[in-house]
């Protein structure tokens, strides 16, 4: 049975003659609200909803109505949809333009391209750590969450910019790079065992300094980097309160440690993967800030794509064609973290 | 159909007066979370001053049933009334009653005495009064020194008796405990049951207490109601429910007991007879029931009813023989296992009343089992 | 707990590095004589000299403080009542959408977010020129700012909030209705009490959001205004510079003393509630 819902309860006739003590405020409100015939909790539940449909769900519809809109050199630059009772609604040059630009087409894809793979990257890092962390001692494990919220709290600007220092052609692991090369040879040792196998007439390993910035490769590192934490804090929760005596259980059956992960622990753990992996894939898809200041002029993204299509070109009737593209690809992913967020509230019940 | 005998007279019995007013009315309540019916058609009184324990097990509805005299649920169907005063439509914070929750509930933001404090002062009441009444009540749960403390520096038998302190000290008109003894242990529990009663006497509040435990309920009540499957099985005092049960799931429930399918040979106003192959043996008992001939019928007997020997049998009926299979001796008493000779297997008690008996029962040994004519219960289902 | 396998242990290992390299690498050449922040030439403070001197800088980050102290302030009290109202009250119209929209933000692209927000505001602004003449028009600045990070951060708030009263007895709510004090009443003076210390950290977080924010105040801020980040993000895209440096271990050094200390807290009322507890008993099983 579900926990008892008391805003349902009767609401009684709030009398002097009761001896119940409530907040006048509250007590005058819930009189008004009942002899007008409404239930007195609507009168908690309408501010939030108020204001999310006002500021969340409207805008949606806003950018919806936009993206029909032509583009104009005005204050706004956009047209009105209905001119002097005229349907004048712009497909060919915002939608239309998504389809045949190869552009729109192509940042699209590179952005779910990159924030799938980083999503697996993050994964494949993220669960060991997690694991690691919720098997360790209980104080350590303390620590380690410390350490893994910290970088959470810090300025995602911040760290992103400090990439930069560290990626770049003289920045800090080139410099280290070429240090140690320069003392200890390694890469050219390398190089030329790998031409002395004839396998081939290139070498193994790029000359110094290697060229990180500005390259898909920053952009995988910055969405790794930042989007880590979001990945290991699912997971060990969901790590973190697993039973471990069904391990051990699987070790009295007979089952193989290796195999006793796999089947049991990944098993339970695929709530925490799946919300895990929404909370990187989706923003992901979506970002700015990371391809425009760590990748090249080819690693369009589409959230980038979006931003320069409305500040630099000023077309806001095509940036919001874009924004509902990209919404409409982001449906399935949001209503899979939708799916995961009601198990979670109906398994705490 | 329940099956009549004779009751023995009690005191003050006011569920055998036709005079007296209950203070408690439940009527035709019935209780639906959508296609579950947890409490399904329950008529109940309970008159003032009575101690009355709903016992059942899990799922059994007597929670959901407790809840709706709070308030906290409203019935799909029915009435309930309190001092003659329908409950419909009003809200637990206007009830004459107060709960005592099985979590204990205490707020962990406030003292003792502002958790025992606060049901007062949402009724208006002066502060000097809420002292006074607060300082008595703490008195009478033996709390006084511990009034600053915390929930949480308190151990369990003491917030328990916060949580009882806090629900008397509006003196309500009910006062209804959930499964209040279930946090505690064994020895806490037994100390805590004869405190609840003198309290409860002292006061004089009607209390309707909810728990699993029958013999927490055998001790505590004057009344219990025990329910299954939502419904109310038997209303009695609890030498009632022991001794007459209605049927085989009281008498199940309550303590242990031994069950003999049987069918109706003789069936007169005066004695009965039974035929029942599992116990072997004709069963007579001294009191008519009301049954059809030729019914079948479930035959209960108590295991400290059976009288166990090694002699041979002396009569016809009420004579059951088989072999010791299990002794386990539990200092008052001993408990046997015997296989009765059709195969089923039964429990005796016996009180170790001499040091060594005269006959000492021993494993493997062949026993006779005899009782008294009006031993048995007969049950018809 | 069990031997920790040597994998696990390497990866915990590489994965720290991974995450702390940056910061310790940004912290230390914030101390950097040389302009070429990844040159090293010496120990010297002069950057955080002359980032205390950029008014601009300064400037901005009254205004990003400003702005996370109202925003915060907003987002918790709604996200409070939405969290309560997705745990307390079950059956009620619209109670999925709700709920959609509650947590959609939480990983809704902050483009899409940005470019919805301003727009609405335009429109808003459309309709007010419509109405009341050319100059009716709010145009953008702190008051936008603020909804927006009001309508992103709330969700934050409301996810800790609802996690906080799902853990919360509701007998302790159903008691104090028992004893007669209205549900109102119940919950200004029983339930926010008890979970005041998820508050404050719902109120910690919708400000560190906010304070951190870029591409949604992009969109929803107006000309003569900017924030931290903002001046930060024009700073960084013209190349690296040494006060960003100081200012991000600034940014650092108070995060790390703030978790640390209630790092610190946590672990000093969990040892007093312990002690606590081991009062009671003792003194429990002496009086009986």
């Amino acid at each position: 049975m579900a926990a008892n819902d008391i805003s349902n309860l009767p609401a009684g006739e709030p009398q002097p003659s009761g001896t119940s003590r409530g907040l006048p405020w509250a007590d005058a409100l819930t009189r008004f609200l009942v002899s007008i015939g409404i239930k007195p909790r609507w009168a908690v539940i309408i501010v939030p909803y108020l204001w999310l449909t006002l500021f969340f769900l409207v805008p949606f519809l806003i950018v919806l109505k936009i993206s029909f809109a032509y583009s104009v050199i005005a204050q706004p630059p956009y047209t009105h949809l209905d001119d002097a009772g005229n349907l004048n609604l712009n497909v060919s040059q915002s939608y239309g333009r998504l389809i045949s630009d190869s552009l729109y087409i192509g940042s699209y894809l590179n952005a779910i391209r990159m924030a799938a793979v980083s999503t697996v990257l993050c994964l494949l890092l993220g669960y060991p750590m997690a694991y690691g962390m919720a098997r360790a001692k209980p104080s350590t494990r303390n620590l380690l969450l410390m350490l893994i919220i910290l970088p959470f709290w810090t300025s995602f600007l911040i760290r992103v910019y400090a990439w930069i220092g560290l990626l770049k052609n003289n920045g800090v692991i080139n410099n280290v790079l070429g240090f140690v090369e320069d003392h200890l040879h390694i890469f050219s040792a390398i190089n030329s065992l790998w031409l002395s196998l004839g396998l081939s007439d290139q070498p193994l390993i790029g000359a110094l300094p290697w060229q990180m910035m500005n390259t898909n490769f920053a952009v995988y590192v910055g969405i790794l980097y930042s989007y880590l934490p979001f990945m290991i804090l699912p997971l060990y929760a969901n790590l973190e309160k697993m039973d471990l005596s069904l391990l051990e259980a699987a070790a009295d059956l007979g089952c193989k440690p290796l195999k006793a992960f796999f089947v049991i622990t990944v098993r339970l753990s695929i709530p925490g993967i799946v919300a895990g992996g929404m909370l990187v894939f989706i923003p992901a898809v979506g970002e700015y800030v990371i391809p425009e200041l760590l990748g090249g002029p080819n690693t369009q993204m589409i959230g980038r794509t979006l931003y320069n299509e409305f500040f630099l070109n000023r077309d806001w009737p095509t940036a919001s064609a874009i924004a509902i593209a990209i919404l409409v690809l982001l449906v399935g992913p949001l209503m899979i973290f939708q799916r995961y967020q009601d198990k979670q509230m109906e398994g705490a019940e | 159909m329940a099956a009549e005998k004779q009751r023995p007279q009690t005191q003050h019995t006011p569920w055998n007066d036709p005079q007296a007013q209950p203070y408690i009315r439940i009527e035709h309540v019935t209780k639906k979370f959508g296609d579950f019916v947890a409490v399904n058609d329950v008529s109940l009184n309970v008159y003032r001053g009575e101690l009355f324990s709903l016992l059942g097990g899990s799922g059994c509805g007597k929670t959901t049933l407790l809840r709706m005299m709070a308030g906290f649920e409203a019935p799909t169907a029915g009435k309930i009334f309190i001092d003659g005063v329908d409950m419909a439509d009003i809200p637990p914070y206007e009830r004459p009653t107060n709960m005592m929750f099985q979590s204990y509930a205490l707020f962990p933001h406030m003292t003792v005495e502002q958790n025992v404090a606060f049901g007062l002062k949402q009724d208006g009441v002066k502060a000097p009064e809420i002292k006074q009444r607060v300082g008595d009540i703490l008195e009478l749960v033996k709390l006084t020194q511990f009034a600053k403390r915390k929930p949480h520096q308190l151990s369990g038998g003491q917030r328990q008796r916060v949580a009882l302190a806090r629900s008397l000290v509006k003196q309500p008109k009910l006062l209804l405990l959930d499964e209040p003894l279930g946090a505690l242990d064994k020895k806490l529990r037994e100390a805590t049951q004869f405190e609840l009663m003198n309290i409860q006497d002292r006061l004089g509040i009607t209390f309707i207490v909810v728990t699993h435990d029958q013999e927490e309920a055998m001790t505590l009540s004057s009344r219990i109601g025990v329910m299954d499957a939502g419904e109310i099985v038997q209303i009695g005092t609890p030498q009632e429910i022991y001794e007459y049960p209605n049927n085989k799931m009281v008498a199940d429930f309550i303590g242990s007991v031994n069950l003999f399918e049987g069918q109706i040979v003789e069936d007169e106003a005066d004695h009965v007879l039974i035929s029942s192959a599992e116990a072997g043996s004709d069963i007579y008992i001294d009191h008519g029931i009301s049954s059809a001939p030729g019914a079948k019928v479930w035959v209960a007997i108590r295991p400290e009813k059976l009288h166990i020997s090694r002699e041979e049998p002396q009569h016809q009926v009420n004579s059951l023989r088989g072999v010791v299979k299990g002794i386990a001796y539990m200092g008052n008493l001993s408990i046997y296992l015997i296989q009765l000779d059709s195969g089923k297997q039964i429990k005796v008690t016996q009180p170790n009343q001499t040091r060594a008996a005269e006959q000492s029962i021993d494993w493997e040994d062949r026993v006779t089992l005899t009782f008294h004519p009006n031993s048995p219960v007969a049950l018809l289902g | 707990m069990h031997r920790q396998s040597k994998f696990i242990l390497l990866v915990l290992t590489i994965g720290f590095i991974f995450l702390y390299a940056p910061i310790v690498s940004l912290v230390f050449f914030s101390f950097n004589e040389s302009k070429l922040v990844t040159v090293w030439g010496g120990f010297s403070t002069k950057w955080y000299g002359l980032l205390v001197q950029d008014q601009q800088v300064l400037d901005a980050a009254v205004f990003s403080l400003k702005i996370g102290a109202v925003s915060a302030t907003l987002a918790t009290i709604l996200g409070v009542m939405a969290g309560y109202i997705l745990v307390r009250f079950h059956k009620f119209r619209g109670r999925t959408a709700f709920s959609g929209m509650v947590t959609a933000p939480l990983v809704m692209p902050e483009v899409i977010t940005g470019i919805s927000l301003l727009l609405l505001f335009v429109s808003f602004d459309e309709l007010l020129k419509y109405w009341f003449g050319p100059n009716a028009a709010l145009g953008r600045g702190q008051m936008t700012v603020i909804i927006a990070h009001v309508t992103f951060t709330m969700s934050y708030s409301a996810v800790v909030m609802r996690s906080r009263f799902l853990s919360l007895d509701q007998s302790l709510e159903e008691a104090a209705m028992d004893l007669g004090a209205r549900p109102t009443k119940v919950f200004f003076v029983i339930t926010l009490p008890i979970v005041a210390p998820a508050i404050v950290s719902s109120w910690l977080l919708c400000f560190t959001i906010s304070l951190d924010d870029l591409v949604i105040t992009s969109f929803t801020n107006g000309p003569g205004t900017t924030t931290l980040p903002q001046v930060i993000f024009s700073k960084v895209r013209l190349g690296l510079d040494p006060k960003v440096n100081a200012l991000a271990t600034i940014i650092i050094s108070i995060v790390a003393c703030g978790v640390i200390a209630s790092s610190f807290w946590m672990r000093h009322k969990e040892r007093q509630r312990q002690l606590d507890e081991q009062m009671a008993i003792r003194a429990a099983s002496q009086a009986s």
